[in-house]
């Protein structure tokens, strides 16, 4: 198994660039994490590159960041204080993620949602719509197959997958190495669905502006009350699949009154993907 | 199920901080809105800190609860779920407490 995933060894993290149909194992990805005891060596290398202002400054944030540790001896061993965010690995790297974004121009949403709310459609139908006046790219985040990057690479955008075996969820370095590998361009949107799950998706920090959760009408008006987590951490709410109102047993005013109770700010679109309803606002 | 990937993440870190010497005991913190259930942390520490400094070191979990206060009308809100109502009728609550996930301290050997 490994050490850093918890995925098992046949099913380690791939990325598959359906440009060039390129796959990459992201077990690589967790050898990054080890670099980052590289930067530890930085501190070591402290003597050599003792005029240099600039390390100066790199060691100063790095301490900032991971708080130094402070030991103290009992008589039963050592006690080591670390008080260290187990995110923060995560974390960090988002904010780089989006350091990369932001110089670039481009805004990146991260769309999670539970399976078949529709994610892929609204993809699907947003970049056929919008995507002649601004190119949008696509991370897509599966457990296994490259369905949903084949459909995204039907219309025409540039794509491509990751497989996170027995992953529940995307982390930064992956969507770190998907963008690299994407090189999306400047001034322009790149699309992030997440592994579909509405449990896991939601602590992970990627490096995006705003997290969108999308439910659908089938689903039950409970979902934000049963899965409030990813729907606190989400900036914008999609409802999905309205034309199916006439056929479901579901009550929008309570699922909204819902969804406001676990997070006051959201925003919220109610479209259907397949029909076209509400889409002119979400495309605003 | 994230509780599988957190607990590798926290046997990395500790191992890397106690530099190859036996770890006795670890102890975490994890807020009751942190989304992580320490018994799934629990559970899983024994199967990750296998072979490694951490195998066998006592497992102690500090469980901070939630606390928010109220946006609008300023009072503070106990919360044992990411749901809640101030006695003033809002839901629009700024958490204050519950949301650690933290690696507080280990013991050395």
């Amino acid at each position: 198994m490994c050490l850093t995933c918890g995925c098992s060894d046949n099913a380690s993290p791939m990325l598959t660039d359906l440009q060039t149909g390129q796959t990459l194992s992201l077990q690589a990805v967790h050898e990054h994490d080890h670099d980052h005891s590289h930067d530890h060596d930085h501190r070591h290398d402290h003597d050599h590159s003792h005029d240099h202002d600039h390390d100066h400054s790199h060691d100063h944030d790095h301490d900032h960041r991971h708080e130094i540790p402070t030991a103290v001896t009992t008589q039963r061993g050592r006690i080591i204080r670390l008080e260290q965010d187990v995110l923060a690995k995560n974390n960090l790297l988002a904010e780089r993620n989006r350091g990369w974004l932001m110089g670039r121009d481009i805004l990146a949403l991260n769309l999670i949602s539970s399976p078949g709310a529709g994610k892929t459609t609204l993809l699907e139908r947003t970049i056929r719509e919008l995507g002649s006046k601004l190119p949008i790219s696509v991370i897509e985040g599966d457990q296994a197959t490259l369905h949903d990057a084949e459909r995204i690479q039907a219309t025409g955008s540039k794509v491509v997958q990751i497989n996170t075996g027995t992953g529940c969820h995307l982390e930064a370095d992956m969507t770190a190495r998907a963008l690299r590998q994407l090189d999306p361009p400047l001034h322009s949107l790149v699309m992030i669905e997440n592994v579909g799950n509405l449990v896991c998706p939601a602590l992970f920090d990627l490096g995006e502006r705003a997290k969108v959760v999308i439910m659908s009408v089938t689903e039950g008006e409970n979902k934000p009350v049963k899965y409030p987590h990813a729907f606190r951490a989400s900036q914008v709410m999609i409802l999905n699949k309205i034309d199916l109102l006439p056929y479901v047993n579901f009550d929008v005013d309570q699922c909204l009154a819902f969804a406001r109770e676990v997070n006051p700010s959201l925003r919220v679109f109610q479209i259907s993907a397949t029909r076209g309803d509400g889409l002119s606002d979400w495309y605003a | 199920m994230h509780e599988l990937a957190i607990t590798q993440d926290i046997i990395v870190a500790v191992c890397e901080h106690a530099q190859g010497t036996k770890i006795k005991r670890i102890v975490l913190e994890i807020g009751k809105l942190s989304a992580v259930l320490p018994d799934a942390v629990r559970f899983c520490f024994e199967l990750c800190a296998e072979g490694t400094a951490a195998e066998g070191a006592e497992l102690e979990i500090i469980e901070p609860s939630g606390l928010a206060r109220c946006r609008v009308c300023g009072s503070h809100v106990t919360l044992d779920r990411p749901i809640g109502l101030c006695s003033c009728g809002s839901t629009d609550l700024e958490w204050i407490s519950g949301e650690e996930l933290k690696i507080k301290e280990l013991e050395v050997v």
